[in-house]
């Protein structure tokens, strides 16, 4: 489980979190939503320890991860976690089977072929068997994020973070990607948590919901629950009315 | 009174400037950390070393060459004019190994190298490629930075040796072709007034110039803004606090080892 406890985060005088307080349950695909700029990508970002709350605490699976002081124990705490970057964040330079296999490369004494033979596995999962040795500039946006899943469940992580996963997609690519996002959580039965605004997103891949607003959480629950908020601001952006509250 | 300095613009600047620089002391105490630790990615260092180093040997080459030329050529005019045509070539030598070889090798190096560190460092910056390293507990330091400044702090003693070794081939031609200058005369003078030690100061220099390129660049890169612009910026900051810091170092490293270290 990851709890957030009171997070409060600014980035010079914006404040983007307020305090935030929230469990991600094991088991579960939590889908945050919200705004832009309402600090749905910051919280990822702190749960990574990419960047570092103003006041608060993370702790996942019993363990707050403001103790992990050691750039070793960071290093091996991030590593069990996937991440797939909004951007898809591919290394230019690499070929996609090297970006997937990067971890294993890079923190691993296996052998290239192994890496190799892993990798096309995942890519295969993420339906891009036979793209391993294109480079990231030959794949279209869809297959670049599909190649940053497969990066991110390369070491069957049990947390998945995904930052705006269908975010620019054509919606037919958005319900490839969407299936793959709910694929993996049944495989790994770990935690999800998938930060969009889109709404097929929402709809197709939460267990829950929680809504960011002006840095504090407005509302959570199951998607029917979340239709039916006695919140306006809530139903409006899920109905996608232009309406402030 | 917070408030006041944000809102005076120079003030603000100053503020902005202090700051920058105790986040470029916090860079370098990172990169020691790593260093010191052992934590060097050395397929990358190599790589870097070729880019660094074997990619920018021709231009080096050419601006060293050149510099020999031009020099011997401006100074052989004045002094045969005051008959001191013996010491041609070992004063071409002096300030070649002394001054003009370091710092036009060094110059060039950060227009090519500090550039292409920033741009390259910058936009994967932008590109969430550095936040994608960190998460895959890979750090930046570790695979991208330190290479770059390990392979400058090696590479440009070598560049700045070549490209000594070239500009006086270059002058020779110059003050025995142009200026008709006896060879055996000139490569005496050489031999006469240039001491390995020069030569090994002059090396020491353009190590520490190659760490203030690498070092500035790599910052800069990580500092990068959002977009293109912010690549664009970063690369620009890159190159003239390279160049200004190349300059500025130049006058203290002169004095404290030509001046400070040969009178004690």
């Amino acid at each position: 489980m990851i709890e957030v406890k009171n997070l409060k985060k600014s980035f010079g005088r914006k404040q983007v979190l307020r305090g935030i307080d929230f469990a991600f349950e094991d088991g579960q695909t939590t889908v945050v939503i919200g705004p832009s700029g309402c600090g749905k990508s910051t919280i990822l970002r702190l749960i990574l320890q990419l960047i570092k709350p103003d006041e608060g605490e993370v702790w996942v699976n019993g363990i707050n991860i403001a103790t992990l002081k050691r750039q070793e124990e960071l290093d091996k705490y991030r590593s069990q976690i996937g991440m797939v970057f909004q951007s898809a964040a591919l290394f230019d330079s690499l070929k996609v089977w090297e970006n997937v296999g990067f971890m294993f490369l890079e923190n691993t004494r296996m052998p290239r072929d192994k890496v190799k033979a892993l990798a096309e596995e995942k890519l295969k999962l993420v339906g891009l068997e036979g793209s391993g040795d294109l480079f990231p500039s030959e794949l279209s946006g869809g297959m670049q994020k599909r190649a940053g899943i497969a990066r991110a469940i390369a070491q069957d992580p049990k947390i998945i973070l995904y930052d705006e996963p269908t975010a620019g997609l054509d919606p037919v690519t958005s319900t490839v990607i969407e299936d793959l996002i709910i694929d993996m959580q049944t495989r790994l039965d770990g935690i999800s948590i998938v930060v969009t605004h889109q709404l097929s997103t929402i709809f197709r891949t939460a267990d829950r919901i929680t809504m960011f607003y002006e840095g504090k959480i407005l509302d959570t629950g199951t998607v029917e629950e979340m239709k039916h908020s006695s919140n306006d601001t809530v139903r409006n952006f899920l109905e996608g009315k232009v309406v402030a509250p | 009174m917070l408030q006041q300095i944000h809102k005076d613009p120079i003030m603000a600047r100053m503020t902005q400037a202090i700051e920058s620089t105790g986040e470029y002391t916090l860079f370098l105490r990172d990169a020691l950390f790593f260093l010191l630790r052992g934590r060097i990615h050395w397929t990358n260092t190599l790589r870097q070393m070729a880019f660094i180093g074997t990619d920018s040997l021709p231009i080096v080459l050419i601006t060293g060459l050149a510099v020999g030329m031009v020099f011997c050529l401006q100074i052989s005019g004045v002094m045969i004019k005051y008959g001191s045509s013996g010491v041609i070539g070992g004063v071409t030598a002096m300030s070649l190994a002394r001054e003009l070889t370091p710092s036009f090798t060094s110059v060039v190096v950060a227009g090519r190298v500090g550039a292409a560190i920033a741009a390259e460092i910058g936009s994967m910056k932008v590109t969430e490629q550095l936040d994608a390293l960190t998460a895959m507990g890979v750090p930046p330091m570790y695979y991208l930075l330190l290479p770059r400044m390990l392979s400058a702090v090696v590479m440009m003693p070598l560049l700045t040796i070549l490209a000594l070794g070239i500009g006086l081939v270059g002058g020779t031609v110059v003050g025995v072709l142009a200026k008709g200058l006896i060879l055996t005369t000139f490569i005496d003078s050489i031999k006469s007034l240039l001491y390995i030690e020069d030569v090994l100061k002059a090396l020491l220099k353009s190590s520490f110039f190659g760490l203030l390129i690498a070092t500035i660049a790599c910052f800069q890169g990580i500092k990068t803004g959002q977009g293109a612009q912010g690549v664009g910026e970063a690369t620009t900051k890159a190159v003239v606090y390279s160049l200004i810091a190349i300059f500025v170092s130049n006058y203290f490293l002169t004095f404290l080892l030509f001046t400070v270290l040969a009178s004690a």
